[in-house]
C-alpha cells in the first residue's frame, strides 16, 4: 500500500469513527430528548404513561399545599381548560408562585398525578414559558390573560 | 446626545466600509488613507454613545426608558453601571463599542501590512459595525425618552447584581466580537487573492486574544450559573451557553488549523471556512439570545422585528462571506500533502473532531426549533444528550492531544520527547486508580477515564518544557503557551468528570438545631437571623460545618427579597478548598421554623474554571511570542508579496 493510500485510509477510518460517534449520539438523543404536554393533553391521556416528559401551565391560586416542616410540595397546575395534579420533593427555584407559569419535568404515576423531579420558573417575574403562553392562549376562552 | 453620537458614528463606520473596500478595490490611495481616521473618529463617537448612557445610569436618567427599566435609585454604583448591559439594547451598545475597540487595535497594530489589505480588513469591520449600529438605531434604541420621567426605576434584576455577572459579558463580547477580526481578514484575503503563511501570521495572535477573552468569558458565565443561577450546576447546555459555547469551538479549531496554515501553508480553505463559521457562529449566538426563538434561562424579552433583522444580517453576512468563499477559495488552492502522524494530521485530527462537536451543539440546540417546524412536538434536549454528544468525540480528542504534542511537521514520526508517553499513561491510569480509590472510596468507571487522561494529558504537556529545562534549552513562549494551554485541558477534564462522578446534592427540610450528614461533612443549622442589605432584606442562615468533629467551616447562606422588584433570589454560601466545595443554598420557607436547604458536595469543581483560566494563559503567552512582533516589523518590505522564509521548527505548536 502506498504511504497516500494508507494516509486516505486513516483518515477514512478517523471520519468512520466520528460518523458512528454522531449517529450514536443521535440515538442516544431520541431516547433522552423530552415532548411536552400541556395539562389538556395529560387529563385527556395523550401524554405517555410511562415516559419522562415536561408540563407546563398555570400554579392555581390558592392550590400550593405542603405539611408544615415537610419538603414535599404538592400544587396544580392549569391551563384553563384542563387540571393537573403536581408533587414534588425538593427545593423550589426562587420565582416559584402562585399564579405564575412553570414547567416541571417528571413522570405521570398511577393516580394520574405528575410526580416532578424538576421545577422550572425564569428569571423574569413577567416571563412565561413560550409553551405554557401558547397553551394558554389556546385555551384562553375562560377569561385568561395570556 | 447620545442618539447623535451614534448617528454620527454610524455614518463614519459606512464611510469606513465604502473607503476602506472601495479603495483598496480601485487602488485609491487617498481612499484608503481615509478609512483609518473613519476607525478612530467612529470609536470616539461610540464612546461618546456610551459615556452618555453611563452617565444616564450613574445620574439616576429616568427620562430614559432603558435606565428606567433597568436600574434603580438604590442600586449600588457599580451595578449601576454593570445595569447598562443588564439588557438587550445596552448590551448591544456594548457590541458596538467592543466591536469599535477591536477595530481601533487592528488600525493602529496593523501599520505593516500592505496598505491594500489593512484598507479591506477595516472596510469589512466598518459593514459589520455599520450592520449593528443600524440594528440599535433601527429597533433597539437605548436613549429612548420615557415621559413623563419615572420617579424610580424598575431596578436590574436581582439575579444579575454579581460581581461575575456585571463582568461576564463585556468579557464573552471581546470574544465574540474578537472573532470579526479573523472574519475581516479571512474576507480581506479572499478580496485580495492572496493568502500565504504570512497572512496566518498575522491573523493568528488577533484569533488566540479573541478566544482567549471568550474562554474567560464562558468560564465566569458558568462560575456565575454555578454560585447565583443553577444550584450548584456549572454546565446546563443551555441554549444560550451553547450559543456561546460553538464560536468557541469553532474558534478553538481555527487557532490550531492556523498554525498549519502558518507553518505549512496547507488547510488554507478550511482555515478561510472556519474563520468565517466562528464569526457566524457568534452572530448565530446573538440572533438566538436576542431574538427569543429558543427557550433559555436568559431569555431577554422578545420582539420579532429584532430576531428578523438579525437573521437577514445573518442570512446576508453567512451567504456572502460563503459566496465569496466559494469563487475565491479554489485560487487560494494550495497543493501539498502531508504525511501520517505528522503534526499537520494530529491537527487535521482535532479540526475534524471540534468541527463535528460544533455541528452536534449546533444541532442539539436547533432540534427543538425543527421538530416544533415539522410539527412533530414541542421537545426539549436536555444535559443527558449533550453530554453523551460531547463526551464521546472527546474522549480521542484527548488522546490525539496527548501524543499530538509530541508529533513533527512534515514527518510521520513521533519527536523523541513522545517516548515515555506509553508509561506515563500507566502512571496516570494508577494515579486515577489511587485517587478514585484513597480519597473518594469508590470507583466510576467515567471518572476514571476523564481522570486518566486528564492526567496524561498534563504529564505529556509537562514533557517538552521539562526536557528544555533540563537540557537548558530555550523555550519559546509559543511552545510554553500551548503546553500551559493544555495542561488546562487536562485540568478541566479532572475537574468535569471529577465533579460529575463525585457530586453529591441534597435537598432537606431542616430546622434551626437540626443537622444533615454529607459526604463525611455535618451540616448543622444553627440559627436563622434577619439581616439587610442596600437594597434587599434577607434571612440569613447560621451553618456550621464539622467533619469527625472538627469544625470545617460556617456557611451563611442567604434568602434575599429585592424591595423594588419584589422577587427573591438566594445567595448560595460556599467552602472552598483545592479539592472541594461545599455548598448550601436557601430555598423557601416550609413552615413550622423549617426550611428547605439545597446541600451539596462538590469535588474538583474548581478545576473546571481554573483549567478555562489556565487555558487562557496560555492563549495569552502563545500570543505574545517573539515572532508575531518581529515577523510583523519585518513584513515592511514584504508589501509585495514575499512571503518570509521562515523554516518551520520540528516541535513547535
Amino acid at each position: 500500500m502506498t504511504p497516500r493510500r494508507k494516509r486516505m485510509m486513516v483518515v477514512l477510518g478517523i471520519l468512520g469513527g466520528v460518523a458512528a460517534s454522531v449517529s450514536l449520539a443521535v440515538m442516544a438523543s431520541r431516547e433522552n430528548i423530552m415532548f411536552y404536554y400541556d395539562p389538556s393533553q395529560v387529563a385527556t391521556g395523550k401524554a405517555p404513561a410511562t415516559k419522562r416528559f415536561r408540563i407546563g401551565g398555570m400554579v392555581v391560586k390558592g392550590s400550593v399545599r405542603r405539611a408544615p416542616g415537610d419538603l414535599q410540595v404538592r400544587f396544580v397546575l392549569t391551563d384553563f381548560a384542563h387540571d393537573v395534579p403536581v408533587e414534588y420533593t425538593g427545593v423550589l427555584p426562587d420565582l416559584f408562585r402562585e399564579g405564575q407559569g412553570i414547567i416541571a419535568h417528571g413522570t405521570l404515576n398511577a393516580d394520574g398525578a405528575f410526580v416532578a423531579d424538576e421545577v422550572l420558573a425564569k428569571h423574569d417575574e413577567k416571563y412565561m414559558p413560550p409553551e405554557v403562553a401558547a397553551s394558554l392562549k389556546n385555551k384562553g376562552s375562560r377569561g385568561a390573560s395570556p | 446626545m447620545g442618539i447623535f453620537a451614534l448617528i454620527l458614528a454610524f455614518v463614519l463606520s459606512l464611510s469606513q466600509a465604502f473607503f476602506g473596500l472601495a479603495g483598496a478595490w480601485k487602488t485609491k490611495p487617498v481612499w484608503m488613507a481615509v478609512a483609518r481616521p473613519a476607525v478612530n473618529g467612529q470609536f470616539v463617537f461610540v464612546a461618546a454613545a456610551f459615556a452618555c448612557l453611563v452617565y444616564c445610569f450613574v445620574t439616576d436618567d429616568f427620562s430614559v426608558l432603558y435606565v428606567a427599566r433597568n436600574s434603580n435609585t438604590q442600586l449600588p454604583l457599580f451595578y449601576k453601571v454593570a445595569a447598562l448591559w443588564g439588557a438587550h439594547e445596552g448590551s448591544l451598545l456594548l457590541w458596538i463599542l467592543i466591536l469599535s475597540i477591536w477595530s481601533v487595535a487592528v488600525g493602529a497594530f496593523s501599520r505593516q501590512l500592505p496598505v491594500s489589505f489593512q484598507s479591506r480588513v477595516l472596510g469589512v469591520m466598518g459593514l459589520i459595525s455599520a450592520g449593528f449600529m443600524l440594528f440599535t438605531l433601527w429597533t433597539s434604541d437605548p436613549f429612548l425618552r420615557l415621559m413623563p420621567a419615572a420617579s424610580d426605576g424598575a431596578d436590574l434584576n436581582p439575579v444579575l447584581q454579581d460581581f461575575a455577572l456585571a463582568i461576564h459579558p463585556p468579557m464573552l463580547y471581546t470574544g465574540y466580537v474578537g472573532f470579526s477580526v479573523a472574519f475581516a481578514f479571512a474576507i480581506a484575503a479572499m478580496l485580495e487573492g492572496r493568502l500565504d503563511q504570512t497572512w496566518a501570521k498575522w491573523t493568528r495572535p488577533w484569533t488566540i486574544f479573541a478566544w482567549m477573552f471568550q474562554t474567560i468569558g464562558i468560564a465566569l458565565g458558568s462560575w456565575w450559573a454555578y454560585y447565583e443561577l443553577g444550584w450548584g450546576g456549572w454546565w446546563f447546555w443551555d441554549p444560550v451557553e451553547n450559543a456561546s459555547f460553538m464560536p468557541w469551538l469553532a474558534g478553538t479549531a481555527l487557532i490550531h488549523s492556523l498554525s498549519v496554515t502558518e507553518k505549512r501553508g496547507i488547510f488554507k480553505s478550511w482555515t478561510l471556512l472556519l474563520a468565517i463559521f466562528a464569526f457566524s457562529l457568534s452572530l448565530v449566538g446573538t440572533f438566538l439570545v436576542r431574538s427569543g426563538v429558543l427557550v433559555s434561562v436568559h431569555s431577554f424579552a422578545t420582539d420579532p422585528t429584532r430576531g428578523l433583522y438579525i437573521l437577514a444580517f445573518l442570512v446576508v453576512t453567512i451567504g456572502g462571506s460563503l459566496t465569496l468563499y466559494a469563487w475565491r477559495a479554489p485560487k487560494l488552492y494550495a497543493p501539498g500533502g502531508f504525511q501520517l502522524w505528522s503534526r499537520e494530521f494530529f491537527l487535521l485530527v482535532n479540526n475534524v473532531i471540534l468541527a463535528g462537536v460544533a455541528a452536534l451543539v449546533l444541532w442539539g440546540t436547533l432540534s427543538p426549533l425543527v421538530y416544533e417546524l415539522l410539527g412533530i412536538g414541542k421537545i426539549s434536549v436536555g444535559p443527558p444528550v449533550f453530554a453523551v454528544m460531547f463526551l464521546v468525540p472527546v474522549l480521542p480528542l484527548m488522546v490525539f492531544l496527548a501524543i499530538g504534542m509530541h508529533s513533527a511537521w512534515r514527518r510521520g514520526k513521533l519527536t523523541s520527547a513522545a517516548r515515555p508517553l506509553g508509561w506515563l499513561l500507566g502512571a496516570a491510569l494508577a494515579l486515577a486508580l489511587i485517587i478514585q480509590g484513597v480519597v473518594f472510596g469508590q470507583f466510576h468507571a467515567v471518572g476514571l477515564i476523564g481522570f486518566t487522561f486528564g492526567f496524561w494529558v498534563i504529564f505529556s504537556a509537562l514533557l517538552e518544557p521539562l526536557r528544555r529545562w533540563r537540557q537548558k534549552q530555550a523555550l519559546t513562549s509559543a511552545l510554553l503557551g500551548m503546553c500551559i494551554a493544555h495542561l488546562g485541558v487536562g485540568m478541566f477534564a479532572i475537574g468535569a468528570s471529577g465533579v460529575e462522578s463525585y457530586k453529591i446534592e441534597k435537598d432537606v427540610a431542616l430546622k434551626p438545631g437540626g443537622s444533615f450528614d454529607i459526604a463525611g461533612y455535618d451540616f448543622r443549622f444553627v440559627s436563622a437571623v434577619n439581616v439587610r442589605g442596600p437594597n434587599y432584606d434577607a434571612v440569613e442562615a447560621l451553618m456550621e460545618v464539622t467533619r469527625a468533629g472538627r469544625p470545617v467551616a460556617i456557611l451563611k447562606p442567604q434568602k434575599r427579597h429585592f424591595w423594588v422588584q419584589q422577587t427573591d433570589n438566594s445567595q448560595a454560601a460556599i467552602s472552598v478548598n483545592w479539592a472541594r466545595d461545599l455548598f448550601v443554598a436557601m430555598g423557601n420557607p416550609l413552615g413550622a421554623d423549617a426550611w428547605s436547604m439545597r446541600i451539596q458536595y462538590k469535588p474538583l469543581v474548581r478545576y473546571i474554571w481554573l483549567g478555562a483560566l489556565v487555558m487562557a494563559i496560555g492563549g495569552c503567552v502563545a500570543a505574545t511570542d517573539r515572532r508575531y512582533r518581529v515577523k510583523a516589523a519585518a513584513t515592511v518590505p514584504a508589501a509585495t508579496g514575499a512571503p518570509p522564509n521562515a523554516e518551520p521548527k520540528p516541535g513547535i505548536a
